[in-house]
C-alpha cells in the first residue's frame, strides 16, 4: 500500500513542480517569480524525502535539510535585493 | 518491511497521499488566484502543510518500518514552519514596494493599497528610515 502512496505523492509533486514552472516563467512581477522559485524548493525537499521513503536509505534527510536552508537563504537574499538594491548592507 | 502492522500502513499512506495533495493543492493556487498577495496564501499555508503531513509520514515509515530512531526529520518540520512567515513577510515587502515604486501599473491585491504611512514613520522598503524616527538606528 504504502509503494501506491508513493507514487501518488511522485504524480502529485510533478504536477505541482510543473505549476511552479509556469508561474516561475509567466511571472508576471519578480514577486511572483520568488514565489514560484520558494514553492520549487519546498516541493523539491518533498521530492527528495519520498525518494529516501522509495529506497529506504536515511541518507537523503540530509539533503533535504540542506535544501531547505539553502531555499530559505536564497528566497530572503533576493528579497532584500528587491527592497534595498544589496544584500548585506 | 518486516514488523509493519496493517495499522500503521494506513497511517502512512495516508499521511503521504494527503501530504502529496496539499502540496500540489497550495501550486495549484498559486496557478490559480489572481494577484500575489493572495498567491502567497498557497505556498505559505498549504503546502506547508503538506511537506510537513509528508514529513511525519516518513518519520513514522523510518521508526516503525525499519526500527530506526529518526526523530530529526522533525527538525526539516521545524525549520519550514519558522521560516515560511519569514519568507511570506519578505515577499509581501517586495509587493508593497513595487505598489510603491511603479505607481499605477502594478497591479493591488483585493484589499487595494495601502494607507500611506504618517510623516515620522516609513515603509521598510527601499528608502532609508528618516533621521528622526524610531526605526531609525544608524546615521545615515
Amino acid at each position: 500500500m504504502i509503494s501506491y502512496a508513493i507514487t501518488f505523492a511522485f504524480v502529485c509533486l510533478s504536477l505541482a513542480l510543473a505549476l511552479n514552472l509556469w508561474r516561475l516563467l509567466k511571472g508576471p512581477t519578480a514577486g511572483d517569480r520568488i514565489v514560484a522559485l520558494d514553492t520549487m524548493v519546498i516541493n523539491a525537499i518533498a521530492v527528495i524525502i519520498v525518494i529516501g521513503m522509495l529506497t529506504v536509505n536515511d541518507t537523503y534527510y540530509e539533503a533535504a535539510l540542506l535544501l531547505a536552508m539553502v531555499g530559505f537563504v536564497g528566497t530572503v537574499a533576493y528579497c532584500k535585493f528587491l527592497l534595498r538594491g544589496d544584500i548585506v548592507e | 518491511m518486516s514488523g509493519l502492522g496493517i495499522l500503521f500502513d494506513v497511517i502512512i499512506s495516508v499521511l503521504i497521499v494527503i501530504g502529496a495533495s496539499f502540496a500540489l493543492i497550495g501550486s495549484w493556487g498559486m496557478v490559480r488566484l489572481p494577484t500575489l498577495m493572495e498567491r502567497l496564501h498557497g505556498p505559505t499555508k498549504a503546502t506547508t502543510l503538506g511537506l510537513g503531513g509528508m514529513l511525519v509520514g516518513s518519520m513514522l515509515y523510518f521508526m516503525l518500518g525499519e526500527g530506526q530512531w529518526a526523530l530529526h526529520e522533525l527538525l526539516i518540520s521545524l525549520f519550514l514552519f519558522i521560516t515560511a512567515p519569514i519568507s511570506a513577510n519578505m515577499i509581501a515587502k517586495v509587493h508593497l514596494h513595487e505598489l510603491r515604486t511603479q505607481g499605477d501599473d502594478a497591479v493591488a491585491g483585493p484589499a487595494g493599497r495601502p494607507a500611506a504611512p504618517s510623516d515620522k514613520a516609513n515603509w521598510a522598503t527601499y528608502e532609508a528610515p528618516h533621521a528622526d524616527s524610531v526605526a531609525a538606528t544608524s546615521e545615515s
